[in-house]
Parts: structure tokens; sequence; C-alpha cells
């Protein structure tokens, strides 16, 4: 029995499950359907990472999650409960009360997610007066205390600093302070490394496992690059087109990826030493499918090196061992015709 | 910020210097000041005697040197028509027009921010369309009309107000009301653009991720920014007010400073012309410093370089 199974059986309380979630954003050419019924849960303590390409719909699972979806779009959801809070029905007002307390989110882009009029200190203090009503000293205390932690020297003058006075990369360690204030159970990092340098990207990611760790707060990494995953999560979620289409823990997934989309995402990593040089990228031919609309049978199947009549209809998300789930009708069984991704010479 | 307003105090200065030239010149340029003083009927004696006596036959360098000496002490000369000095004049009339200016300008901001913020708030909904239509009328209609047309209504129909006359604060409000109007359109469509704008930026996603109250997201984080081209609009807005309140000032009677201005240009009051045209570009000068000021205090990227 998986740890899924059993988690649902002893009504075992994650941090959040999620069930069916749905996102549809209105466009002008009928419904964009971003978030096509996902489940997941996140526990508490554990980073899971959210895996896919530009559009898959990762980003508007990490607003809807927090509440912060654009005004037009329109969520549902079987269940969406954060340590059993069912965050479907709760007034906003409550709703702001979580969000920055208990439940904080760090972006992409760190040049704009600061506020140019105000200095470090003030930014980082806001949400901790507000949550906590804590006294703007104490306030500040705390604001020095993490800016430390994050690995900010001279933390105490950068507290009198405006944004546009730091780097992007320390811009982004005041970031990851800002969404410790309030001691969140749960943190959301939407692809926090991307707008960074190479070797910036890996000290930040170094640093948020740490904190994770030390501080137990749980973390939905969300990023494009599998390469990254390995390095620090304990789960991975992959999604394609809008669902969640693989979920394992992180050796499992990297063992025996069970999806040919999974599968063609890791063979996409050069990885040194394997892949000659001079030699061809990987790439995963076609495209994404339109999400205007709707969607019918496998998702993938455009772009599946190993598709089957099956493939017309809608896949089963399909349990394996080891609580690692597949949406594809072949996860758990050989294809009939011969398993062999695309290469090239 | 020290350095930065010293700065900006010396580039305000050099301007000035230089509309007092060219100021100057203009006047210069427009004619034989002596033959238009005299009048058509004097004769060349009488204009060469003029001449002489305003001190039209120096180099104009010298004059302009002369002029400036006596500009620096406050010394503008006494008026060509009126019997008194031209600073006396001036000190006479500017509480006028800045009580006017002053006044319109409040009612402007008071009412072009709050208007502004509530249409990108509501965009797209009849609020957003009200405010819209108030300002494109506000935009098409001539300042005059829209004066003559409070007067016909308060103060003729109704009797509520004083129609002309600059005794006490009521035969200030309908003239602060026609010259506000006229400044509020554009003041409340920059606002509503800058917080429309602001309002899609991240650090805006940032502040509503940490739980911000609604009121804090849009009056800390987004109206701070947005307001920031404002202040530099109402400065210019003032300016404009206070040296091209003539038409409203004349519609409503007032003695102003664009009065004297009207008064002196057709009277070939030179004096009065260059020290009225000298004192409101000073204005424009002053309220553009402030405005700069004003944004560095706002914007810490402008501050600190």
């Amino acid at each position: 029995m998986s740890r899924l199974e059993v988690n649902n059986l002893l009504e075992v309380n994650n941090l959040l499950e999620v069930n069916n979630l749905r996102v549809d954003l209105p466009v002008e050419a009928g419904t964009l359907h971003a978030v096509r019924g996902i489940d997941f849960h996140v526990e508490r303590g554990e980073m899971l990472c959210l895996v896919g390409e530009s559009g898959c719909g990762k980003s508007m699972t990490s607003l809807a999650l927090m509440g912060l979806l654009p005004r037009k779009a329109r969520l549902t959801a079987d269940r969406l409960q954060f340590d059993g809070i069912d965050l479907t029905t709760l007034p906003e007002r409550r709703r702001s009360d979580l969000r920055g307390a208990r439940m904080s989110m760090i972006f992409q882009e760190p040049m704009t997610a600061l506020n140019p009029a105000y200095t470090l200190g003030n930014q980082l203090c806001e949400g901790l007066i507000r949550h906590r009503g804590v006294s703007r000293r104490e306030a500040r205390d705390r604001a020095l205390y993490l800016l430390e932690r994050v690995g900010i020297s001279a933390a105490k003058d950068r507290l009198e600093q405006y944004p546009h006075q730091l780097s992007g990369g320390l811009r982004q360690r005041v970031m990851i302070a800002m969404a410790l204030m309030c001691e969140p159970d749960l943190i959301i990092a939407d692809e926090p490394t991307t707008a960074l340098d190479v070797t910036i990207q890996a000290q930040i990611l170094r640093l948020l496992r740490e904190l994770q760790q030390e501080f137990g707060t749980a973390v939905i990494f969300i990023t494009h690059d599998l390469g990254v995953v390995a390095r620090i999560a304990d789960r991975v979620a992959v999604m394609y087109a809008g669902e969640m289409i693989e979920s394992a823990p992180t050796p499992a997934l990297y063992a025996n990826p069970a999806h040919p989309y999974t599968r063609g995402l890791l063979s996409c990593i050069p990885a040194p030493g394997k892949t000659p040089p001079g030699s061809r990228l990987q790439a995963i031919p076609g495209v994404v499918p339109s999400l205007v609309g709707s969607v019918e049978g496998c998702a993938f199947r455009n772009r599946c090196p190993q598709a089957q009549p099956a493939c017309e209809r809608t896949p089963p998300l399909m349990s394996l061992p080891g609580d690692h789930r597949a949406r594809c009708h072949y996860a758990d069984r050989p294809v009939p015709a011969p398993l062999q991704p695309e290469m090239s010479s | 910020m020290g350095t930065f307003i010293f700065r900006r105090v010396l580039v305000a200065m050099s301007v000035a210097l230089t509309i007092s030239i060219v100021s100057f010149m203009l006047l210069h340029l427009s004619g034989d000041l002596a033959t238009s003083i005299a009048g058509p009927e004097a004769t060349a004696e009488q204009v060469e005697q003029i001449r002489i006596d305003y001190g039209l036959d120096q180099p104009i360098v010298n004059q302009y040197l002369d002029w400036l000496g006596g500009a620096l002490t406050f010394d503008f000369g006494h008026s060509y028509y009126y019997q008194s000095t031209v600073v006396d004049l001036i000190v006479d009339r500017m509480p006028i027009t800045l009580t006017l200016g002053g006044v319109a300008l409040a009612l402007a901001v008071s009412i072009s921010i709050p208007l502004g913020v509530l249409a990108a708030l509501k965009r797209d909904t009849w609020v957003d369309r009200l405010a819209l239509l108030f300002a494109v009328v506000g935009q098409a209609m001539p300042s005059f009309w829209f004066g003559l047309t409070l007067i016909v209504v308060f103060a003729v129909t109704l009797q509520w107000l004083p129609a002309a006359g600059s005794d006490g604060w009521q035969h200030f409000v309908l003239p602060a009301i026609a010259l506000g109007y006229y400044a509020t359109p554009a003041m409340m469509r920059l606002t509503r653009t800058g917080m429309l704008e602001v309002l899609e930026s991240d650090y805006i996603r940032t502040a509503r991720a940490k739980g911000l109250r609604t009121g804090a997201v849009i009056f800390k984080h987004a109206l701070r920014n947005a307001i920031i081209p404002v202040v530099a609009l109402a400065a210019v807005e003032l300016g404009f007010m206070l040296g091209g309140s003539v038409v409203i000032e004349s519609v409503f009677s007032l003695n102003g400073l664009g009065q004297l201005a009207w008064d002196a240009i057709s009277r070939n009051d030179y004096p009065v012309v260059q020290a009225v045209v000298l004192i409101i570009a000073l204005f424009y000068i002053v309220l553009t410093l402030l405005a700069d000021v004003a944004n560095a205090a706002l914007d810490p990227r402008i501050r600190t370089r």
C-alpha cells in the first residue's frame, strides 16, 4: 500500500491537499484551461518540486494556492485544503490573514518584486507587523536576524537601503528573508533562480534547501529545470498542458520515469561526461497543444514517441509502487510498439 | 539629498537669468520703445527726449545690466501708467493670484487624485466611464464659458455667491472652481493611468502575497508610486494657473497679476510687463524646483544615485 493510500485511509492531515484543481481564464478565443484538474499534496516540512515548461500551468497553480489569481480567472476544486482550512470557501479577508503569515511566496523576478519607494526594512517588517501586531522594533530585530541568516552582510545598513541599491541576487535573498518573516508553514517559490546568474542560482538553491530543513518549512519549488530538482527536492511533480502527468519521490522519478514526457525532459539535460562535446542537444519535438477549448485524450500524444491508438482516450492517473503516480496508459506496462525514445546522432 | 537640492537650485538660478535676458531682448525687439511710449502724435524731439529720459539711448547691454541690478534689489522702476512703483503694483496684485491659484490647485488635487484612483480600481465600469466623461467635459469646455455659466447659475440666478470682485473668500469660490476644473482632467487621467500600470506591477503582487490589507496595498504601495508624475504635473498646472489665469481673472473681475499683465501690455507699460514676465517665470522655476524636490522625496531612485 502506498503512502498516499495510507494517508487517505487514516485521513492523515497533510499540510496541503489539492483535488481536481481547475483554473480557467477567459480569453478572446474562448476559455483557456490553464490548470485542468490536478491532484497533489504537500506534507509538512517537505520540498515538492513542480516541474514543467512555460505555460504548463505551474505558475497558475501557485497563484491559485496563494489566492492571487488574476481577477478574471475562475477557480474550482473538489478539495483545496491548507492545514484543514478549506480555501475554496474562505472569504478574502480570512484568506489575507493566511497570506504572508502561514503561506508565503517568492517570485521569479527579484528586480521588480520589491517596491522601489520603500526601504528594505519597511518592506520586510510590514507583513510581521500586520499579522502579529508586533512593534516596529521587534519586527526590525526579526528582519535583521533573517537578513543575516540568508547571508546578507552589513544587514543593519541594508535595512535602510532601497531595492535599486541591491543586485538581483541580494534582492532574491531579501525576498527569501521576507517570505520567512512570519515563520510560515509553506513557502511557494516560483522559479526563484531563473532570473539570476548561474553562480548565484546555486547559492540561492542551497540557501533555500538549508532554510527549509532548518525551519521545517514546507516548500513548493516551481521550476522548468529538472536539473535543479535533483539537488533539492524530496518529491517531484511534473506538469504538462495543465495536468499533473507524473509525481514521485525524487530518486524514483530519476531512476524510473514512468511518463514519456518525463523521460523526454530528462534526456534534455546535458550530462557532463555522458553527453559528448559537440553532439546535438536533445529536444522534445512538437509544441504544447492549445489549452483554449477542451483537450481530448492524452495531451502529450502528438509529441509522444510511443503514442498508441489507446492514447486517444484520456489516460487515468496510474498508481505505481512507492508513491509514484503517472498519467499514461502505459505507465505500468510495456508499450506494444518498440520503446525507443527518439535518438539523434 | 542636500547636494541634489543644491544642484537643482544652481540650475534654477541659471534658468532664471536666461529668462530675464530673453524677456528683456524680446521686449526690445518688439519695436522702438521710445516711439511707442511717446504715442503717435509725438514729434521727433519729444521721442528723442523720451529716449534719453528712459535711458533707451544707452547700449542695450547697459540697459539690461541697469535693469538687472534694479531687479536684484526688487527695484523694477516706476510704472509708466500708474502713479506707483512696479513693486507696489505687484505686491498689491499678487495675493489675489496666489489665493486663486492655490485654492484652484487644492480643489483640483483633492478631486482628481481620489477620482483617478477610483476610476483605476473600477476600471471599465460605469464609475470609470463617469470619471472619463467628467474629464472630457473639463478638457473640452473653454474656461471662460464655464466661468460665465457659473456666474449665471450661482451668482445671478441662485444669488448664492458674488459674481465679481475680490473682497472676501466668497469671491474666490466660483473662479477657483472654474480654474480648478480646468486643471483636473489631466491630473485625474494621469493618476488613473499610473494606478492601472502600478497595480499590474510585481511589487503589488508581492504586497498582496504578504497578506496586507487592501487599503495598504492601494495607498501605501500603489498610490505612492503612481503619484510621482502627478506631482510634477500639479506643479506645472499651478504655474500655469498663476501665470495664465488672465481669462478667469477678467471674467470674474479679479485684479490679479494676469489682469495687471494684460493691462500693462495694452498700455505699453514696459517696466510692468517686464517685471510680471520675470515674476511669472520665477513662479514656474520655483515650482519646477519644488516638484523636483518632491519627486526626489517620493522616489528614492532619484535621491540616491
